[in-house]
């Protein structure tokens, strides 16, 4: 039953990232990509979660660690650089 | 199925709804303020909720204390809303326009006034 409820919960997942994924094409201006990315790089999170319990092992952490540092540092870094041009300014 | 399955079946059924929820908002609200609003509210308290049941997972049933979880936990709490504020105001000084039934844009004037003055 908990194993169901876990396959269950790894296709809803699975669905909000192909969702996301598709905003991420078709969306009309740039800061709609970076939602969509920033929102696709947190659900991976949860999808690998799940998927640490399917498994029941720890080996992913790290991989959860390093996922949210770079979704994090990537949407910083394009707002950044769709708002004026650069990533680091000096004023 | 004991309680403490139970339990984790609860918070991963929460968490994945939120999730759900937060990408259906994605893909239906009509701009990029209302989308990012969806995607860094629900889809971080979902994502919140999977890890939480993650690390009641292996610190009841397996015995093990992941610190890791914890701190991702703690990070994803953190930026979201800091990432939220960086799209939002880099999408307003960029130009992209509000929904057309938008009734108000307090920013706006405030703005306007703040390019127009020496600097």
């Amino acid at each position: 039953m908990f194993h169901t409820i876990l396959m269950i919960t790894l296709a809803v997942m699975s669905i909000s990232l192909f969702v996301c994924f598709i905003r991420t094409v078709i969306g009309p201006s740039m800061p709609d990509r970076i939602v969509a990315l920033d929102a696709l790089g947190i659900n991976l999170i949860g999808f690998i979660g799940i998927l640490m319990i399917v498994q029941e092992t720890i080996a992913y952490s790290e991989v959860i660690l390093v996922i949210s540092i770079l979704a994090f540092i990537g949407t910083i870094a394009l707002s950044k650089f769709i708002e004026r041009g650069v990533v680091f300014d000096r004023d | 199925m004991t309680a403490i399955e139970i339990i984790l079946s609860i918070f991963i059924l929460l968490g994945a709804f939120l999730s759900l929820l937060g990408s259906i908002g994605l893909i239906r609200f009509p701009d990029v303020y209302g989308r990012t609003h969806a995607a860094t509210k629900s889809a971080t308290l979902g994502v919140i909720s999977i890890m939480v049941a993650t690390f009641l997972f292996f610190l009841l049933i397996e015995g093990l204390f992941v610190g890791k979880i914890l701190l991702a936990i703690l990070f994803v709490f953190l930026t979201a809303p800091v990432a939220a504020l960086m799209i939002g105001r880099s999408a307003y000084r960029t130009g992209v326009p509000l929904w057309e039934k938008s009734v108000q844009d307090d920013l706006k004037e405030v703005y306007e006034k703040k390019l127009n003055e020496p600097q």
